[in-house]
This record gives structure tokens, sequence and C-alpha cells, in this order.
């Protein structure tokens, strides 16, 4: 077993993660993992990012104890269109009586739903696609990356509507039709990684280790594109929610009474003059979370650079 | 012979996230006209001098010594637009690799030109005549040729001469040379030491010639200056080599194999922690 | 004379760069063979395509009187054959354990016990169960080339290839992975095919030679004869002479 030296004088648990001799796997793991946490958290920035978002988590997961009111059914007889501040509605009503901070905060949950879809799906085909087409090169490559340039070449939202009116209107629609056309970057990232690593020393190694192409593949190449598609990723996310937002405004995403943040937005519309606060207010929130994911994947962009030189 | 250049107490500090790392740790040394090496293996600090003494250190290091002086001028509390008109025009800096220190989007005559009328007020025609009379002189056949080629078009050894001829066409009086002829083959390497060699005797330059190959810098220098771990750790004299008094500098010498030396294992540096201190 | 490793009349062209023009080398078993020459000599594609690495464009590689397929190398062949690369900082992947690195040929080749068969690796390269867990951005120079020597000889090959594995190393360090280099040899009495620009490397480690020029090989001989002076080409006497080093014009 490990024939370390014995620790006479107990480490602090900072000392032990920033030790440059660990004893285990594990303690090799946490203190890279706190490394790059010292990077981020380095960013004040980045770090409200992510408050932000840990913000809108917990808002999702307690949105049932935090709201005040129901977020579907609303006082159509006494309390239409009430501004914000009025008694017991913080940030007013819509024009059915519902209350607006109640369906943001349920709201929260859809939004959340579908960034962690989207980002399920379309991240790991984005990457597999891309580091194989890499790895692999010629004929491979090229059709791969024509199927690409294919998806590529449509504009998000166009064929969003397209998948959308094909299949109807529905947030699981709207999910899949983001997911379809957010791969494609992550394609291009991850091979263009792949290109950068592919003809280094330590893949040569594995190679003549007598490693399957799928090995090197899966495991030696692909690592190196994580860290630039999870930033990657994360900048997109509010790309995504305003994709959905677009969708949802245009009544092909989340459909009535769901309180989808778009939705929201589109049917507030008719009241902007007069009553801002119908559509503002969820405006805001978009912004808000958009935000948060922009200042978060710039953090991670700076703390997870692959050419970190330990220094 | 006079002093041309006053280093006393050097140092060169760089802050990062983990602490502060101390590249070089008091060093001190004069040159006059005359050839100094600096040895040293990597991280002992030899590169940071060089620089230092070229005001090549990067911003965010921190610089400082009791005397940094070169023919009177303080070069640490001088202004910026005096530092820019030394360099080049009175102490220049060769660097190890052509392909990363010359300018790969502009030809070689180009760039030799440019160093010229930066520092000397001359018409484009004088300036193109005197960048391929320097070319000559760096011994390149065929100077009106190249001095239209770009960096990558031409070989590493070829790419090494044109940048000293860059460097010495305002006729510096100091010339710091790091690793010159590292990145090259052996035969082109003699070439290349050849040229340089003339060039600094003829002009009667004072050369710095920092590398990390003792026996090359020694046949090459008057006096050597060993560094380790950002301290001088032995002075002297190119000839006394053979009487080396630290056991660094005597490790230094005995762990390469060489031609004809038959010693099996080879000598290996025992790293004593004194050294360090 | 027996012989483990040739290759015959092997050409390497890229494109219209031919970086190997009908080259033909044997090694014998057991012995240390240099690949010596200056950049473009073609050395490290010699090397490499005997790895299997470089594309051969035509001319034969047999390992052990079989011949090699072009390109493909089965499991078998890097069970027998392995590389150490010059990079020491570009030859360990950057996001691994040196536990990982250490593992992955044990994996791949389905050998059990790893655990002791990677605290021998680091005991035999000469350092301790201390960097088991460390990741290559907290080794120096030496120490990960010690780990990739861990790594190629962890499978227990006969043939090691080594492509320069110490010119990136500073002069105190080569030494010692040099020393390394060849107290292996003796213990496992493997077969060394060595590439060096250096001659004083390249005769202490090895007992022939062959001195290659611009993809071709110049001349044949052993390490005994080039130290001696008993050489026939122009060219090998130029790099001899070279490499004795600077003699200054006009020594003060």
């Amino acid at each position: 077993m490990s024939q370390s030296s014995l620790q006479t004088v107990p480490m602090t648990r900072r000392e032990w993660l920033m030790s440059d001799r660990p004893q285990s796997r594990l303690q090799a793991r946490l203190g890279r993992a706190y490394m790059t946490w010292q990077r981020f958290s380095a960013n004040k920035l980045a770090v409200a990012g992510l408050c932000i978002i840990l913000l809108l988590i917990l808002i999702a997961i307690f949105a049932d104890v935090l709201a005040p009111h129901s977020p579907v059914i609303g006082n159509l007889g006494g309390a239409r269109l009430l501004p914000p501040g009025s008694e017991g509605y913080l940030l007013g009503t819509d024009d059915q009586g519902r209350d607006i901070l109640s369906r943001l905060l349920h709201g929260s949950r859809l939004t959340l739903l579908v960034i962690v879809l989207v980002a399920i799906i379309a991240a790991p085909i984005g990457l597999l696609v891309g580091a194989v087409s890499g790895y692999a090169g010629g004929w491979v490559d090229a059709v791969l990356m024509r199927i690409t340039d294919i998806f590529l070449a449509f504009p998000k939202l166009v064929l969003a509507l397209a998948f959308v009116a094909a299949m109807g209107p529905g947030i699981e629609n709207a999910i899949l039709a983001i997911a379809i056309t957010s791969w494609p970057p992550y394609a291009r990232i991850a091979r263009a990684e792949t290109l950068s690593v592919r003809n280094s020393d330590y893949i040569a190694a594995v190679r003549l280790m007598g490693a399957s192409p799928f090995r090197i593949v899966l495991r030696h190449v692909m690592p190196m594109c994580v860290s630039s598609l999870i930033v990657r990723v994360t900048l997109d996310m509010a790309g995504i929610i305003l994709t959905a937002a677009g969708l949802g405004f245009l009544g092909l995403g989340a459909q009535p009474p769901l309180p989808e943040w778009g939705a929201m937005i589109a049917s507030g519309r008719r009241f902007i003059l007069d009553q801002w606060w119908v559509a503002t207010m969820p405006g805001i929130a978009i912004l808000i979370v958009s935000l948060g994911f922009n200042l978060l994947g710039d953090g991670l962009r700076d703390a997870l650079d692959p050419r970190e030189s330990g220094q | 012979m006079s002093t041309m250049l006053t280093v006393d107490d050097l140092r060169v500090s760089f802050p990062t996230r983990t602490g502060l790392i101390e590249a070089v740790r008091g060093v001190s040394f004069t040159l006059g006209r005359e050839r100094l090496g600096i040895v040293g293996e990597s991280g002992s600090g030899k590169s940071q001098t060089g620089r230092a003494i070229m005001g090549l250190t990067p911003a965010h290091a921190k610089v400082s010594a009791s005397k940094l002086n070169f023919d009177g001028i303080d070069l640490l509390t001088a202004p910026a637009k005096v530092r820019r008109s030394l360099r080049g025009s009175r102490i220049a800096m060769i660097l190890q690799d052509p392909k990363y220190s010359l300018n790969p989007v502009m030809s070689i005559g180009r760039q030799i030109v440019e160093t010229l009328r930066t520092h000397e007020n001359v018409g484009k025609r004088e300036a193109r005549d005197r960048a391929i009379a320097m070319l000559e002189a760096v011994q390149i056949r065929d100077a009106g040729r190249v001095y239209d080629l770009h960096p990558h078009e031409v070989s590493g050894g070829m790419g090494q001469r044109a940048m000293i001829a860059m460097m010495l066409i305002a006729g510096p009086e100091l010339l710091v040379a790091d690793e010159p002829t590292s990145a090259l083959d052996v035969t082109v390497q003699l070439e290349v030491l050849g040229i340089l060699d003339k060039l600094v005797s003829e002009r009667g330059m004072g050369l710095i010639f920092i590398s990390h190959d003792l026996r090359l810098v020694s046949s090459f220098c008057d006096r050597v200056i060993v560094m380790y771990a950002g301290k001088i750790v032995e002075e002297l004299a190119a000839s006394d080599l053979g009487n080396a008094k630290h056991p660094y500098t005597q490790g230094l010498l005995n762990c390469m194999p060489t031609l004809g030396t038959n010693r099996h294992p080879l000598p290996v540096l025992d790293r004593q922690p004194e050294w360090a201190l | 004379m027996t012989v483990i490793v040739s290759a015959e009349n092997l050409t390497v062209s890229y494109d219209d760069f031919l970086a190997l023009d009908t080259v033909s080398i044997d090694v014998e078993p057991g012995e240390s063979f240099g690949l010596v020459g200056e950049s473009g000599s073609g050395k490290s594609t010699l090397l490499r395509a005997i790895a299997g690495l470089s594309p051969v464009t035509s001319g034969r590689i047999a390992l052990d009187g079989k011949p090699l397929d072009v390109r493909y190398r089965d499991k078998a062949f890097y069970r027998q054959v392995q590389m150490v690369f010059q990079d020491p900082y570009g030859s360990l992947h950057p996001r691994q354990t040196v536990d990982r690195l250490l593992q992955e040929p044990l994996a791949i080749h389905g050998v059990a016990d790893s655990e002791r068969r990677i605290l021998r690796a680091l005991d035999e390269v000469g350092l301790g169960a201390s960097f088991r867990f460390r990741y290559s951005h907290q080794l120096s120079g030496g120490q990960r080339q010690r780990i990739a020597i861990a790594r190629a000889l962890i499978i227990e090959p006969q043939i090691m290839l080594l492509d320069e594995p110490t010119s990136a190393l500073d002069a105190s360090v080569q030494a010692e992975v040099l020393n390394l280099l060849e107290q292996v040899r003796r213990d496992r009495k493997l077969t060394y095919i060595m590439v060096s620009h250096d001659l004083g490397v390249v005769t202490h480690m090895c007992e022939r030679l062959a001195v290659m020029k611009n993809g071709k090989v110049v001349e044949r001989l052993s390490s005994a004869d080039l130290v001696a002076g008993r050489l026939s080409e122009d060219y090998t006497k130029n790099l001899m002479v070279a490499s004795k080093g600077f003699v200054r014009a006009n020594a003060v």
C-alpha cells in the first residue's frame, strides 16, 4: 500500500486539497476541483451568476411553498389587472386575475426543465458527433460535418417553428425542436478540440498501447473537449431560454394555462401600454436568468482553461 | 576596460495565486567590452536576468536592484521612452527560435529596415541598401532574394542569421543573446556562432551569452557565470573551467556524455539544498 | 546474425516530400541501435514507421522475421514494442493522474494485478509511491519522462523505440534518465532503437549506429569506430567535428 510519510501534524482541509502529493484518487480529483473553484471564485461576477442560477433552482424546487397564490387559478371577479404593490399581489395580476409573482415562481420550473433537457439531449450528441468526426477524418468526417452544416444552416427559431408546426404545439415538442437546432455548434467545438488533440504525443502513446479507436475517442479525446463544451453550453442557455420564450410568445411552446415566461409576455402584449407589468415582469425574469447564465459561462471559461500550468 | 553595464542585487519576482515566485534572487555582475556567459538550467533565472536588462520583463512581475546601470543610465528609473530608444540602437537581444521571434507576416528585409528606421533617420533607399549589406555580413548569399522572403520560407539557421542582422543593424554596443543556437542543428550552430564571433569582435561589442550549455559558453566567452535557483553560484574565467570550485558547476561539466568518454553510469548531480539558499 | 527488427527499402513520402528514401536497417536482439542525424534526416520518421505511426509508401518492415502490415499493427505487436517520445510535456495526458496513465496499458491488454504492477513500475523508474496520484503538470520534465518510461515498460515489451528521450531535458537530468534507460535495458535484456542528434549521447548508449541525412542512410558503423574516427563518409566527419564544440577565431 502507499508508503507515504505519516503526517505528524494534521493538515487543514485546504492544505490537504492543495497538496502536491495526493495519496488517493479521491484526493487528487478533489484537489483539482478545488483549484478550479479557486480560479472561478476569484471572479466576483461569475460568482454572482452562479448565485442567480442557484436561486433559480431553489425557486423551482420550492415554488409550491413560496408562491402566495395559485399560478393557474385567478380571481376573475375582483383581482384583474391589479398593479404591482397591490394588497396580496406583490407584482400585480394579469388579465385573468392570476398573481404574477406566483406565475413567475412556478414558471421557473418550466424554464429549468427546458434548459436541462435541451442540454442533456444536445450536448452529448454534439460531443459524440464532433469527436468521432474529428478523430476519424476522411469520409466519416465529411459526411458528419455536412449533416452538421445542414442543421446549422437553419435559423434556430425557423427550424423549431417548422418542427413544432409539424408535431403540434406543446412544451415537449418545443424542447425537442430547440435541442435539434442546438447540437451543431457543440459538434463544431468538439471537432475543433479533437483536431488539435489528435496528433499529440499522448494520443500517439495510447494508440501504441493497442487501444481501439473507440477507446481512444471515448476515454482520452472526449475528456479534453468537455471543458470547452461546458462553457459553450452554459453561454447558450440564455439563447435557449429566449428561443423557448420566443416559441411560447408565438403560441407554439407551452400552452395556456402553463405559466411559461415567454407565453406570459405574449398574452401581456395587449396591455403593454396601460398595464405594463403583465408583460414586463416575465421579461425581467428572463433577463436576469439569461444574465446569470452569461456571467456563469464567462467565469467557467476562465476557470476551466485546459491550459492549466499548475502554477 | 571601462564598465558598460553594472548589475547589483537584481531581483525579479512573479506574483502568482499560490505565492511569490522569485526567479532572480540577488544577481550582481559587471560587464565591459567583453563576453560574459550566463549558464544555468531551466528555472535558474538566466533568461529573466537577460530580460530585466532589456526591460522586457512581463508587466505584472516585480524587478528591483540596488543598481542597474548601462553607460551611466539608470535602467530602473529611466522613463519608458528612454528605454525604448536604447533597445535596438544601443542594447540588442537575440532570441532562441526565429520561428517565434520574427514577425511571420512581414518580409525579412522589411523587418530589418523597420529596426533601422526606428532609430536612425535614413531614406528608404539607403535603408534597403544597408539591410542588404547587413544580410551579406551574416553570410547570407543571395541577400537580395532573401530580403523579400518571409521567415517561414527560410531555414532555421538562415532565420537566426536574419535575426542577428536585424538586431545588429543599428550598431548596438551590447548584445544579449538568449540561447541563440539552441534551436539549430549542430552543424548550423557552428556557422551561426562563427558569424556572431566575427561580428562581435569586429564591432567591439559587449556580449551576454545566455545558455544551458556550459561547454559551449565557455568556448565562446571570456568569463562565465553559473546560476542556480535564481542566484549566482560561481563566477570564473572561461579558460579556468577545469578549476571550478562549486559542486554544481563541476556536476554540470561532468554529467553530459561526450564523444570518447566512457563512463557507465554517468555521474549524476547530487543536488544539495544549500545551493539554493 | 539474427535480426529482431528490420526495415527493407523503406520509403515514406508525404505528398511531394520524401521523408525516407529506400532505407534499410537491421537490429539484432538485445542490442542498442542508434539513429543519428540532424533535423529532416528522417530518423524520427523511421522510428515512427516501425511503430506504425507513419504511413509507409513502399518497402517492408519485419519483426522477428515476420513481415508487418503497412499501417495496421495488432495488440501482440504493442506488447512487444513500445515507444518513449521526445517531449515530456506532451506525452502524458494532461487530465489523467499517474495512476490512471499507468493503468491504461494494463487495462487495454487485460493484465490483472494492476495495483502491484503500478507500484513496481514507479519503483523501477526511481519514483516513489507518493507520485501515484499526481497529475502531469505537477511533475518536472525529468519526472514526466520517467513516468513515460514506466508506462512503456509496464506491459513488459522486448523492444523499446526511443525518440530523443532526453533532448528536451536539462543537462543534469539527462544523465539520470540515460542511466535509468541503461539500467533498465540491462535488467530486462531489452533491445533499443534510439534516435538522437547528439553524438555523445548516441555513442554512450548504443553499440551500432546508422547516420542519416535527408531521408537516406549515409553510413553504418559501430560506436567504437565513430569514437576512434574510423569514418568513411564526409558527412559523418562533419558531424564529428561539429560535436566537438566551437573553436573561437581569436581566443583572447
